[in-house]
């Protein structure tokens, strides 16, 4: 087939991308060809909105030993231990066919990180669906939760924290985010990067099949009424194929024979065999003829282009091929020598003794287009004046009762007792808590990690959107009793070809990179999903960022549930009244306008070092930070885990005290003490100059809001743990 | 006390396994699902995970791999062979104990602490345990225990029923059922009391940190019994 511009537009490239093509190439390509840069170029892959943006983001810092650009990102944990963790999006095949959409967007995070040599510790996911009265949320829901703990399950990997919320401009487009925490030594980290002549080039996993083809370019488009036509761009997932994959490849590693390693993701081979030559500066040849294939007759752009999951590409030392190959034959897997390096700095194709493809490598990575797209800034909005009259009609027990069974409030058991958090045998806090850890096995210490996004505030002003996500983040690593580390992020925008959608973009991506530096939380890793659109219609920003910190004892680690009667509780940090944006403004008052609650970085830093260092003194009996909700849905949780009760005091505040109870100031955590302990404990806090609140004391079995409200534990947990349930099951 | 773990291609409780049984005293070694013979064992575990991706049926292909003729042939001999969770159900697929798992009731994978109440303490695995109920570990997709009428008249008969699904107070109750086991059985025996296939994860409850300490008890009985 003669390929021309037509063809080229119907493989997502723009006019004047397949005229830069012919112009690198001093001739028009081939299809294979065609296809190769497609796949390269299209957004998933080249990033090519993105980058300009991306390279603000600071991504350095003491603990970091791997930054953006590898596989997955590396921090060091210290004892010669370190963390592999990335979060990645699956989105757009997890609307089109929400099983296995999921299920291989959990195994393609997985094997980046046991590409790097590490062993999956622990797998988190944040996942967005439209409104629950859309007749297509539930069975999305279904199946996305379905196909996570399919394929973790199976995998043996615990799930061990996430997020999940509803909102109507999901409707259309649902995203799921998947992240995986590795462990590895230090000194045996496996990297893409090829070096050597004449070294085999090694093709292991599964057998290559039709499916996925032109995956990463459906992710890089918009929806419209022909989305049932993409079903065959998903990739079918299998995750027992994976875990041989994962036993077979740490095994080979334990050795020294591996020179380069890349998994075949996105855009399967092409994207690995080249990014492998790329980071080398070498060339690459392979002989299309030795690629195990599952279907009869599968042509050269079909085996370049074929997503199918569970497969590596190995560089490997010369002579270590029958080493390498007992090892698969071992765990029955496909291996085969595909190709070799070479010094033409070329990808070059060959199949039924043709050539089918030469292009050299740097026009299809440093060459690749990257624009500087048009973007507007969004203004602060105004604050609301929400006439106190209305409070005035509301009761503060309707109003607690409507916030904890809010879908985005309430328990999602139903979701995370589907996922097995418990195997390994390290979990030592499970989802439901404020972030997950594992310990690191065999050691006295543990791993917290978390995954937050906050799209609301996000679409009302996302410089200050992008800030509050990484600072909640840090705040429930904090709350845990972890030192924070680092971050992965998963950018999940509409078309960076809208003004406004771009403009998101850039300011959220802005307001992360200045709360992620002055937090001294770098970015390690990170994925850009834009075109979560269907036709003109975008989602609400939602950047989502996985914190991941260290707990040097985890005897001391913290968790939310209150401890004992007469304890007594405090809030760390001020509040102030922000209703703007709550949860309360948008569920209760339908009010939506409205700039979201201010991050002051230094108050967070301040308020968030200080309880860290209450903790390590061992003061802390629980802690738990003010999120959606405000002060007294934290409250309400912290009972309701810890089966106890609270009195409490009247608020020496000046504002509302439905402004008081609900609102979403940030920077705040609820402690509890013992009361032998209060003196020090607020000469510290005096010492560091955090404001702090006495809330009140712990009792048996009822929360006192005040004289008039009043509840009982158990109405607590019905309003806040039967809705999903019912929602399922309804 | 020596003990084997049998790794089969998909198992992801070995590595558990391991680790609990060697933290109460045995000299446990990992043993491949494609060897011919049992290293010399005071017991043999068959772990949980999803033996050859479960595909076929839970346990089925696990059945019939190699090892498994060594491990029928010490089990009929008289030696202490346990099954947790896949390997309950790799037990069932090889007759070593009657019955079959179908899929939880509600069609949905279950994580979570539950409750077992001892039926019988005249066997090897429970003989001295003071209390009546533990609290275990479930993390299953298929553990809705099921059998023929004439079946579970045997069992009965033989008291061949090893732990029930109840609450903290040893009440077996169809609402303390996770899985939709017939009569809420968690766990049996084979005739001689010397085969045990189960759901619960003992090995997942053996530190105060995790999610509770009942499985160290378990073990450490297990192990006086043996020795």
């Amino acid at each position: 087939m003669e390929v021309n511009e037509q063809i080229a537009i119907d493989h997502g490239l723009k006019k004047d991308e397949y005229k830069k093509i012919c112009d690198l190439l001093k001739r028009s390509p081939n299809l294979t060809e065609l296809g190769i840069f497609s796949a390269m170029w299209n957004e998933h892959c080249s990033y090519k909105s993105s980058r300009l943006h991306l390279k603000k983001l600071p991504t350095k810092g003491k603990k970091v030993i791997q930054g953006p650009g590898e596989n997955a990102g590396v921090i060091d944990i210290e004892d010669g231990d370190a963390i592999v963790f990335k979060i990645e999006s699956h989105n757009h095949p997890s609307f089109i066919e929400p099983y296995q959409g999921a299920a291989t967007g959990v195994g393609g995070i997985m094997r980046d990180v046991f590409t790097m040599g590490a062993r999956p510790i622990a797998n988190l996911n944040s996942i967005h669906f439209g409104s629950p009265q859309h007749k297509k949320t539930k069975n999305l829901l279904r199946g996305v939760v379905h196909g996570i703990g399919g394929y973790g399950n199976c995998m043996g990997v615990p799930t061990i924290a996430g997020q999940t919320s509803f909102d109507s401009s999901y409707n259309g487009n649902i995203l799921v985010n998947a992240m995986t925490l590795g462990l590895v030594k230090k000194n045996k980290i496996f990297y893409s990067k090829a070096a050597g002549l004449n070294k085999p080039v090694i093709y292991v996993g599964s057998k290559t099949g039709r499916d996925g083809i032109h995956g990463a370019s459906m992710a890089s488009a918009s929806f419209d009424e022909k989305i049932e036509e993409k079903k065959p761009t998903v990739q079918v997932g299998d995750p027992f194929t994976e875990k041989l994959l994962l036993e077979a490849c740490l095994e080979l590693m334990a050795g020294d024979s591996i020179i380069a390693i890349q998994d075949m993701g996105a855009a399967g081979l092409t994207s690995s065999s080249i990014e492998m030559a790329s980071k080398g500066n070498l060339g690459i040849e392979i002989n299309l003829d030795k690629v195990p294939c599952r279907e009869t007759k599968m042509t050269p752009y079909e085996i370049m282009l074929s997503e199918s999951q569970e497969r590596m590409l190995i560089v490997l030392e010369n002579g270590k091929e029958d080493l390498a190959k007992k090892i698969f034959d071992k765990w029955n897997l496909d291996f085969a020598i595909i190709g070799k390096t070479t010094n033409t700095k070329k990808i070059e194709l060959f199949f039924d003794n043709k050539q089918v493809a030469n292009i050299p490598v740097k026009t299809l990575v440093e060459d690749s287009p990257m624009y500087n797209r048009k973007w507007k800034k969004t203004k602060l909005p105004k604050k609301n004046k929400i006439k106190k009259d209305i409070y005035k009609k509301l009761n503060i027990k309707d109003v607690l009762k409507k916030v904890l069974s809010n879908q985005n409030i309430c328990s999602k058991e139903w979701i995370w007792r589907q996922y097995d958090h418990t195997v390994m045998g390290d979990t030592i806090q499970k989802p439901g808590g404020d972030s997950g850890v594992v310990r690191v096995h065999g050691t006295d210490k543990a791993v917290a990690a978390s995954v937050d996004s906050s799209a609301v505030y996000c679409w009302a002003h996302p410089l200050t959107g992008g800030k509050q996500v990484v600072a909640e983040s840090w705040r429930n690593l904090i709350s845990v009793g972890a030192t924070p580390i680092a971050i992965t992020n998963c950018l999940n925008f509409g078309s960076p070809e809208n003004e406004n959608n771009m403009g998101e973009f850039v300011e959220c991506v802005q307001g992360i990179g200045e709360a992620s530096k002055y937090l001294n939380f770098p970015v390690v890793s990170g994925n850009v999903s834009f075109y979560n659109q269907t036709k003109e219609v975008g989602i609400k920003p939602t950047p989502s960022i996985g914190g991941v910190g260290l707990i040097k004892d985890y005897k001391k680690m913290v968790t939310m549930d209150f401890k004992k009667i007469d304890n007594l509780v405090l809030v760390i940090g001020k509040t102030e009244g922000h209703i703007d944006q709550s949860l309360f403004a948008r569920a209760i008052l339908d009010e939506k306008n409205g700039p979201p609650p201010e991050v002051n970085l230094f108050n967070e830093k301040n308020n968030g070092e200080s309880l860290l260092n209450l903790i390590n003194k061992d003061y802390i009996q629980s802690a738990h930070d003010i999120s959606l909700g405000g002060l007294i849905t934290a409250i309400s949780k912290m009972c309701i885990q810890g089966n106890k009760g609270i009195k409490l005091k009247k608020a020496n505040n000046f504002v509302n005290e439905l402004e008081y109870l609900f609102c979403e100031d940030q920077g705040r955590y609820i402690i509890e003490i013992k009361p032998e302990d209060l003196k020090e404990v607020t000469n510290l806090l005096d010492k560091n100059s955090v404001h702090y609140d006495e809330l009140g004391i712990i009792t048996d079995k009822e929360m006192i809001i005040n004289q008039k409200t009043k509840l009982t534990i158990d109405e607590l947990k019905s309003y806040y743990t039967n809705w999903l349930t019912n929602y399922m099951s309804a | 006390m020596k003990s084997s773990v049998i790794t089969f291609p998909g198992s992801n409780c070995d590595r558990d396994m391991d680790v609990a049984l060697k933290k109460f005293g045995f000299k446990n070694s990992m043993v491949w699902h494609n060897d011919n013979e049992l290293p010399k064992s005071d017991l043999v575990v068959l772990p949980g995970g999803f033996s050859y991706g479960d595909y076929l049926r839970c346990g089925s292909m696990a059945a019939k791999s190699k090892i498994m003729q060594s491990v029928i042939n010490f089990a009929k001999s008289g030696g202490l062979v346990m099954g947790i969770c896949n390997g309950f159900q790799i037990l069932v697929e090889t007759g070593l104990v009657p019955g079959v798992l179908l899929r939880n009731k509600y069609l949905e994978f279950i994580c979570k602490n539950v409750f077992v109440k001892l039926d019988n303490k005249e066997n090897t695995y429970f003989k001295n345990l003071d209390k009546k109920v533990l609290e275990f570990h479930i993390a299953h997709n298929e553990g809705n225990y099921f059998c023929t009428k004439d079946q579970l008249k045997e069992i009965e008969d033989n008291n061949q029923i090893a732990i029930y699904y109840c609450n903290n107070e040893g009440k077996v109750e169809d609402q303390f059922n996770p899985n939709g086991s017939l009569k809420n059985i968690a766990g049996i025996f084979n005739k001689e009391k010397n085969v045990l296939g189960m759901m619960p994860h003992p090995e997942r409850m053996i530190d105060q940190s995790l999610s509770g300490e009942d499985g160290s008890i378990f073990f450490k009985n297990l192990i006086n019994n043996i020795k």
